[in-house]
């Protein structure tokens, strides 16, 4: 059972994620980039982080998302135009990811000791115990400072945002400045 | 039905999370819309975050999970600035191809 | 039990929980319309059937068998996509809810299509999806009142998706889980007197959600999306016969959605009003039947308030609507979590 959802959703990902790069509207581009991102949660699920699954959804397919979106309908973005892209892309991109990708297959899959996930089995094997709980319990004693920085991190960006968008005058601030809320 | 109770090695998650961590470098090289740009960038953080997961998963160890959590939030702030500098350079330049965007090329 | 029984008694379920709801949504739909024509004073649909009750089977053989038309100018495959996605987002969320007892056979949960320990996040998260057929329906259209409605309703949705989240977390932090089972049997032990809104003093937050829920469905005196004087149809503007009738029925399914959340988060769920009060009966049918009366009830009553409250309140202007919802919800949500927690903290 976990071997084929892990190769259906797997599917899904690889499948979004190459046609994320096919595509040339960007509309098309953040939709397979929501396909990538709600299997991705399945995955997550998959390996036991329930509360994670759902976070994604929420924050990124639901969220971050919906920004994306917004800002392709706001801007009329239209079709790229393809160009032969920078000469340093092209010369030392290109094979750097070749090289990236060699490195990391040859790490992960020589990797001894790496186990296998069963399906239905959480951090802990204790029965009852949710991974909420275990989660909010270190989230809230042992890392709550980064915890709090990261909310005022997230008040600044939201300030930073409404500053960005509202800078030239009063044009068509008001929908933008709702968009980056 | 011996298929049912079958397990997933680990190391496969981790090859998809490379796997989708190179696409997406590779969409920040190839595509021209400085949008999609930054969707290849949030693919990649995506990648990354499958991979603590499984981690997290291999040594029963719940602070993985909570990384993710805290790149999740950041990724969210991180997308309403750069949205917000993207509708900047939008207006500045009526444009959003990366190519006509260079004046800080060398 | 084996998992060919388990997955047999599970597609029932699914089975017997779609017909219902998609049932609910056309009766709703006649709900709206006989109890807005008694507001205004006349009848509402009265002549298919007695009471006008076949009224709904006839509306969907209409639009069922009406010409499909699609603009020429469209961009066909998200045109085609977004209404889709609207109404299975709006059947989905049903498949978390607890319509009754924790009872069946083997200790399989008959009452609920999956009991999951999320299921209040899994709500949030469906609800939060929603947001794409309404967005991608108005920007495929390429219409500019499209367009401008779905990006009025695309704010909205998540200008207020903040102040409906921030309302329930009192009620998680008063239960805390997120199961909603767990959320439910923690309201049931004195009835009336032990449900979030009265006894959990949650009545701030049961405001919040009730104004948020209104916005989240587009419904009156938020309906901003679709207002028709000013943007014709709103972001379904495009849309026709079989199509148009999705994106309705994604509207009422939502409707039913958020008065099943709201029926177990503030009113108890599926048990009685009189808790414990009520001597146990010995019938294991009635046992089974009462609270699905009682949810059912329940869901009834507050889909009755959405319809009172739609055919009296004027509409509201948009920055009113921004406002509302960022200076007067989001402060009293916030406020209503720190009276809760110290309130826990200080008990």
């Amino acid at each position: 059972m976990h071997l084929i959802l892990f190769f259906l959703f797997a599917g899904f990902c690889l499948a979004g994620a190459i046609n994320l790069l096919l595509q040339t509207h960007p509309i098309n581009s953040a939709l397979s980039l929501i396909v990538v991102m709600t299997s991705l949660a399945v995955l997550y699920l998959l390996l036991g982080a329930e509360f994670l699954a759902i976070a994604q959804i929420i924050v990124y397919a639901g969220a971050v998302m919906v920004l994306f979106t917004f800002v392709v309908m706001l801007l009329n973005a239209g079709r790229e135009e393809r160009t032969l892209g920078s000469r340093a892309a092209s010369r030392v991109g290109f094979p750097a990811v070749v090289a990236l990708f060699a490195v990391l297959s040859t790490i992960l899959l020589r990797a001894q000791g790496l186990g296998s996930a069963h399906l239905g089995q959480g951090l802990t094997n204790a029965p009852g115990q949710s991974n909420l709980v275990l989660l909010s319990q270190v989230l809230f004693h042992e890392l709550l400072l980064p915890f709090e920085v990261t909310s005022v991190l997230i008040l600044i960006a939201i300030l930073g945002a409404v500053a960005l968008a509202h800078a030239e005058g009063s044009k068509t601030g008001g929908s933008e400045r709702m968009a980056e809320k | 039905m011996s298929f049912l109770q079958h397990d997933v090695p680990l190391s496969w998650y981790l090859l998809l999370s490379a796997v989708l961590f190179s696409l997406g470098v590779i969409g920040f090289l190839i595509k021209r819309n400085l949008i999609t740009v930054f969707m290849s960038i949030e693919l990649m953080l995506n990648a990354v975050n499958l991979s603590f997961v499984a981690f997290a998963y291999q040594w029963h160890e719940v602070r993985g999970q909570i990384f993710v959590f805290f790149v999740m939030m950041v990724a969210a702030a991180e997308a309403a600035v750069g949205l917000a500098i993207i509708i900047a350079v939008f207006r500045a330049r009526a444009t959003l191809a990366v190519d006509r965007i260079d004046l800080m090329k060398l | 039990m084996t998992i060919l029984e388990f997955f047999l008694w599970s597609l029932l379920k699914v089975a017997v929980v779609t017909v219902v709801m998609l049932l609910g949504i056309a009766y709703t739909v006649l709900l709206e319309r006989k109890l807005v024509g008694r507001i205004q004073n006349r009848w509402g649909p009265s002549r298919v059937g007695p009471f006008g009750l076949l009224q709904p089977l006839v509306d969907g053989a209409k639009s069922f068998l009406k010409e499909d038309l699609i603009p020429t100018a469209v961009y066909r495959p998200i045109y085609l996509l977004a209404p889709i996605l609207s109404l299975g987002c709006a059947l989905i969320s049903i498949a978390v809810v607890p319509f009754g007892a924790n009872m069946g056979p083997h200790g399989f949960d008959l009452f609920e299509i999956s009991n999951i320990n999320i299921g209040l996040l899994v709500i949030l998260g469906v609800t939060s999806m929603g947001v794409y057929g309404i967005a991608l329906a108005g920007w495929s259209s390429n219409n500019k009142y499209s367009l401008l409605g779905s990006l009025r309703s695309s704010a909205q949705l998540i200008s207020y998706e903040l102040a409906l989240g921030l309302s329930l977390v009192g009620v998680v932090l008063r239960a805390g889980s997120l199961n909603l089972r767990v959320i439910v049997e923690q309201q049931a032990t004195l009835g009336i007197a032990t449900w979030n809104i009265f006894g959990g003093f949650q009545f701030l937050a049961f405001f919040i959600y009730l104004m948020a829920a209104f916005a989240e469905t587009n419904r009156s005196p938020f309906d901003l999306p679709e207002a028709e004087s000013e943007l014709t149809g709103g972001y379904h503007t495009e849309y026709s016969s079989m199509k148009f009738a999705m994106f309705f029925m994604a509207e009422y399914g939502n409707m039913i959605n958020v008065g099943c959340v709201a029926t177990l988060l503030f009113l108890g769920g599926w048990t009685s009003p009189l808790g414990n009060l009520m001597p146990p009966l010995q019938s294991t049918l009635v046992n089974a039947l009462l609270p699905i009366f009682w949810f059912v009830l329940k869901v009834f009553l507050f889909l009755c308030l959405y319809v009172w409250v739609r055919g009296t309140l004027p509409r509201f202007r948009y920055d009113q609507l921004m406002n509302f919802g960022w200076r007067f919800l989001l402060p009293l949500a916030i406020v209503n979590i720190v009276g809760t927690s110290l309130w826990l903290a200080y008990r």
